[in-house]
């Protein structure tokens, strides 16, 4: 995606200055997936490519309903099927629609080193501006989720827009639109939250008792949230159990950079300042024999 | 001017040299590009993020092949010996402008090791943690885990190598007759005598 001029930009990567910040309130966006809504159609997949223009290599059948069966820089979304058994002997077909969860904190944006590769705009969203993208892999590294991914075709790195093209003017996201079951809610985080928490003690009243609203606080809370049935083991359907930036891309990106700065120009400096104390070390006794 | 000189450095020992130099420059830059928001500015050296995002490996390698053949030549002077405790002890005084107290050295004082080995170990980790996160040839045949053990590890290095290769260029500067050792080959008697007492006795006796 490119920039949206008509939104501000709350943090940029690898930049040190405040970004846009003029315009007055813009709501925080949210979509919500229903874990127990989901049939597994794959129509999310289809509008996904169809809006954003991608086609993905026919790949092979790897045994499971997973097609493909990972996200690539072309796929960034796809539906993800699990057999478990949450209790003994009582087996479910659970499936998530994978994909960006848009982190309030995003460990992406953190690691790049691009200026403005990636934005995180007012309304949440989390986008790669492909044009600033470098290709070093660096935000597949700092996101938690396991979802950036670097395309073969011109080495840049792609994931969900959450089609921010289309939500920076007033609709949906293109997987949203086209859900036959409602399965993927859009709308502000609040009415997310509040709709996702309802759901969850619907589903409770129904026998799921930990039924839940995955929005995980390690990244400060996600833009893409699901309703779980078993929130209580996000794991079962390849969600992390409590996802937060690594500790050492946060020390990667966090102290080393002030402290390794300080430690090359404070041995310039110590060099500099010595030399004007101390001065150099002479041949004096060149001066003599050369006399 | 009937000052006798002896030779420090031979022709391919100095050429080895400056290639290190030349390379170790512009990896470091586009490296540093990568580090820090403030220094990526320095990535527009070799053409742009995507122009320095590709050269950076290529360069690193070349960096560390380059100073294998100095290694090479150079590693057994550089082994560390009992007397280089007693020089490090002094140290202090040295940089007080005090030479008095130091032991004579060979054809490397301490410090001059203690450099030598920090490029050889720095050079060898960025070597290897660069080569788990090289993308696109390699970085997909790691696990996401380990990457970023190694960009954590690869920055270290470089930085520890950074700060090394400033007291290496400083010590260069502030011992007046040394620079020609690497530009010319050769230096003063009394630059030998004065500085490295036992190389300078080694070459009598050799000669």
């Amino acid at each position: 995606m490119a920039s949206m001029q008509s939104q501000d930009v709350l943090a940029r990567s690898a930049t040190t200055t405040p970004s846009t910040q003029v315009r007055s309130a813009v709501a925080q966006v949210a979509k919500l997936i229903d874990e127990s809504k989901c049939i597994g159609c794959k129509a999310c997949q289809v509008a996904c490519m169809t809006w954003n223009d991608l086609r993905d290599d026919v790949g092979t059948n790897t045994g499971v309903y997973d097609n493909p069966s990972d996200l690539t820089a072309n796929s960034w979304t796809v539906m993800r099927f699990y057999e478990v058994e949450p209790k003994p002997g009582n087996l479910e077909w659970l499936i998530r629609k994978d994909g960006c969860m848009h982190c309030d904190d995003p460990g992406c944006l953190k690691s790049c080193p691009a200026p403005g590769a990636i934005v995180k705009h007012a309304n949440g969203i989390v986008d790669f501006q492909s044009e600033h993208c470098i290709g070093c892999g660096y935000c597949v590294k700092g996101c938690p989720f396991n979802v950036p991914r670097i395309s073969a075709a011109d080495s840049k790195a792609y994931k969900c827009t959450l089609c921010a093209d289309r939500v920076g003017v007033g609709l949906e996201p293109a997987c949203v639109k086209t859900c036959p079951t409602g399965a993927i809610g859009f709308g502000t985080k609040d009415d997310m939250v509040a709709y996702g928490e309802k759901r969850a003690t619907e589903l409770r009243d129904r026998g799921f008792d930990k039924a839940g609203l995955y929005n995980p606080q390690g990244v400060g809370g996600t833009h893409v949230m699901y309703v779980l049935k078993h929130a209580d083991q996000p794991d079962l359907v390849g969600l992390p159990n409590d996802p937060s930036i690594s500790p050492l891309v946060s020390l990667w990106k966090g102290l080393a950079k002030p402290l390794a700065l300080a430690a090359m120009a404070g041995a310039v400096l110590a060099g500099f300042f010595h030399y004007m104390k101390v001065g150099p070390v002479e041949d004096k006794s060149d001066e003599k024999e050369g006399a | 001017m009937a000052t006798k000189m002896l030779q420090r450095y031979n022709e391919r020992e100095r050429l080895n040299h400056w290639m290190v130099v030349l390379l170790f420059a512009l990896a470091a830059l586009s490296g540093l590009a990568f580090f820090h928001p403030s220094l990526y500015f320095l990535s527009n050296l070799l053409g742009g993020g995507v122009w320095a995002r590709i050269l950076h490996p290529f360069l690193g390698v070349a960096v560390a092949l380059s100073f294998l053949g100095l290694f090479l030549r150079l590693w057994k002077d550089n082994a560390v010996t009992a007397q280089d405790k007693l020089w490090a002890e002094h140290m202090g005084d040295m940089m007080r402008g005090d030479k008095s107290a130091m032991p004579p050295v060979g054809k490397y004082n301490y410090g001059q090791k203690m450099v030598f080995w920090i490029t050889a170990s720095s050079l060898l980790v960025l070597m290897l943690t660069g080569l788990v996160f090289w993308s696109p040839w390699f970085a997909p045949y790691f696990g996401i885990a380990l990457q970023r053990v190694a960009v954590l590890l690869h920055s270290v290095a470089a930085v520890a190598l950074v700060v090394g290769i400033i007291v290496h260029v400083y010590a260069a500067i502030w011992v007046k007759g040394t620079m020609r050792a690497m530009t010319r080959g050769t230096v003063t008697e009394s630059w030998a005598k004065a500085n490295h007492p036992l190389w300078h006795q080694e070459m009598h006796k050799r000669s």
